[in-house]
């Protein structure tokens, strides 16, 4: 399996901010590919100059094997794209919009393959309907459509999921999974949510302040032996106490609540030697948040690190 | 590129605020050619109130070619006011929008994106005059006939045949389109740099009335600017009522317009090619 995206010491700064810094990642062709980061990280910048939208101040970005700046339109002519919200023109109808990109992206397609394409993406009742009356599941659905209307090898989604609600995240989710799985699509997916990368992705960028944190498989990065796991009880100081004097000492993470370090398959384990012990535990539960992950890899001194397969 | 300009066209066409500029311009035509219905040979005998003492003047002076020179002398002032609407929106409207970003991700190079839709401005604006001109001589013609048309120039008067009118209006139409693909050129420049569409609006506006006063002033610090004033050359369209035409006078009038254009879409084409599109 080849590279498709091949970035190299790519930097950006604005003034006196530094979006990205000496960032270096490789997709690989047929993968879905997380690019993860909490707001502000450097994502969407490192999209848009994936896209030129913004160019570089170092580094270089080849794609398909081509450099993107010396062979920009070649390029684009196989990528698909939306950059943070499907912005699209809000006074035209959802076909005259996809018509447009199509025409764009210098494809010829028919009226019925217009209507085709707003049915795979489930808004063919609304081709007709001005965008400026469209939901923001709508939007992105239209957005999706227009992005895969010229069947692009490549297809780039900055946070596809943002301001849709848990059905409109499902389908976006399921449809990412469905290019892929079922049209062999190579799907660069940026998200600040780990707990959505898990779902897609098979290998995942971790950035922070524009520097990489971690790259490789997702199995691998998110290892089940590292799992964070947040246990609620009646009286968390005698839990903390009990813990302390057990097998789980090592397990034992310094921050507030009780929160320990764990093979998950070792949760069982745990609850029983909690009940044993008299501790009424009211919950149990793996952590998944971002912050948890960034806290789970400087807490085992992994802070900048590469899996790779 | 062509398509491109026809897709930058169909977006201009479907936005409501296209229309105004068309809407204020036939308004515009009506009240004059109202009042001039009511009260025209009243304002006639106050403009020709000097030489009636000296000359009878003859015919039809109150006819439709006298009637649109008049609407084009009121027009052509203000119809750059409108073109700014349309030619500000061109770039900082879709920046604003967050369609620039979706529009730069397709393969075409940012040249050619800016190069069509500085053509589809332009077809716009010729297409407001084009309108202009049929609803402003073609309506006057219809309710006030023919005759020979009659111009004051400062304190001369100029009377040309009715046989030797529509083909000055015609070179006077050419002359003024160029006049405002430079206002649009203008606006164009600052839709480029701004990413919202008021600002570009009106800065364009504001240029446009700076340097028309600036051209009317008669001060000796600005005169020196005076003969690279777009506002300067934008009203010898008046040129081709002159007799004998000035055609030496017009002509370099009309090739510091083009200048203009050549200048500003550099300008314009330069700035976007370098441009982040952070929006």
């Amino acid at each position: 399996m080849g590279e498709m995206i091949q970035v190299e010491n790519l930097s950006k700064q604005f003034k006196d901010v530094i979006a990205v810094d000496n960032l270096s990642f490789s997709v690989n062709t047929g993968e879905v590919y997380g690019f993860l980061g909490q707001n502000g990280a450097g994502k969407s910048t490192t999209i848009r100059m994936l896209l030129t939208l913004i160019k570089p101040n170092e580094g270089s970005i080849t794609i398909f094997e081509k450099n993107i700046t010396t062979h920009r339109k070649q390029v684009l002519q196989q990528v698909g794209a939306i950059i943070e919200k499907p912005d699209l023109y809000k006074y035209l109808t959802a076909l005259q919009n996809l018509s447009i990109m199509a025409k764009l992206s210098g494809v010829k397609v028919s009226s019925s393959q217009l209507k085709d394409q707003l049915e795979r993406v489930g808004i063919a009742d609304r081709g007709d309907s001005k965008v400026k009356t469209f939901s923001q599941g709508m939007k992105q659905r239209l957005g999706i459509a227009c992005a895969l209307i010229h069947q692009p090898k490549l297809i780039i989604l900055d946070e596809p999921t943002n301001g849709l609600d848990p059905q409109g995240i499902a389908d976006v989710r399921n449809l990412i999974l469905h290019l892929s799985k079922n049209e062999g699509k190579t799907i660069l997916v940026s998200s600040h949510l780990l707990s959505e990368i898990e779902l897609i992705a098979d290998s995942m960028l971790i950035i922070d302040k524009g520097k990489k944190v971690a790259e490789g498989k997702v199995a691998h990065l998110l290892n089940p032996a590292n799992t964070l796991v947040e246990v609620q009880t009646a009286n968390d100081e005698a839990t903390r106490q009990i813990l302390r004097q057990s097998e789980w000492n090592n397990a034992l993470q310094k921050s507030e609540g009780i929160i320990l370090k764990m093979h998950k398959q070792d949760v069982p384990h745990l609850v029983k030697y909690l009940v044993e012990n008299n501790i009424q535990v009211r919950s149990i539960q793996p952590k998944h948040s971002l912050e948890d992950y960034f806290l789970s890899l400087t807490t085992s001194n992994q802070h900048v690190a590469t899996y790779k397969n | 590129m062509w398509q491109l300009t026809k897709i930058e066209l169909f977006k201009i066409f479907r936005k409501p605020r296209t229309y105004i500029a068309f809407a204020a311009i036939a308004l515009i035509i009506f009240l004059i050619q109202l009042a001039m219905y009511a009260d025209g040979n009243a304002y006639l005998d106050f403009m020709l109130q000097t030489i009636n003492l000296s000359f009878d003047v003859e015919g039809k002076k109150l006819n439709g070619y006298f009637i649109f020179y008049l609407i084009l002398h009121t027009l052509l002032i203000h119809v750059p006011l409108l073109i700014c609407l349309v030619a500000g929106d061109m770039v900082a409207g879709e920046a604003n929008m967050g369609t620039l970003r979706m529009l730069l991700t397709k393969p075409v190079s940012r040249t050619t994106i800016i190069l069509s839709k500085f053509i589809a401005t332009s077809i716009y604006t010729l297409l407001l005059l084009t309108f202009m001109a049929v609803d402003g001589l073609f309506g006057s013609v219809a309710i006030f006939g023919i005759g020979d048309l009659m111009v004051q120039k400062s304190d001369v008067f100029i009377l040309i045949d009715a046989n030797d009118v529509m083909w000055r209006y015609a070179a006077a139409y050419g002359f003024a389109a160029l006049s405002m693909i430079v206002v649009a050129a203008v606006a164009f420049l600052f839709s480029v740099l701004a990413d919202n569409s008021i600002g570009p609006i009106v800065a364009a506006m504001s240029m446009v009335i700076v340097c028309t006063i600036l051209t009317t002033m008669d001060i000796p610090l600005f005169n020196a600017a005076k003969p690279y004033l777009f506002t300067n050359h934008m009203l010898n369209w008046k040129g081709f009522f002159d007799r004998p035409v000035d055609y030496a006078e017009v002509m370099k009038s009309a090739m510091m317009l083009l200048g203009h254009v050549v200048f500003l879409v550099f300008i314009s084409v330069y700035i976007f090619r370098k441009k982040d599109i952070l929006t």
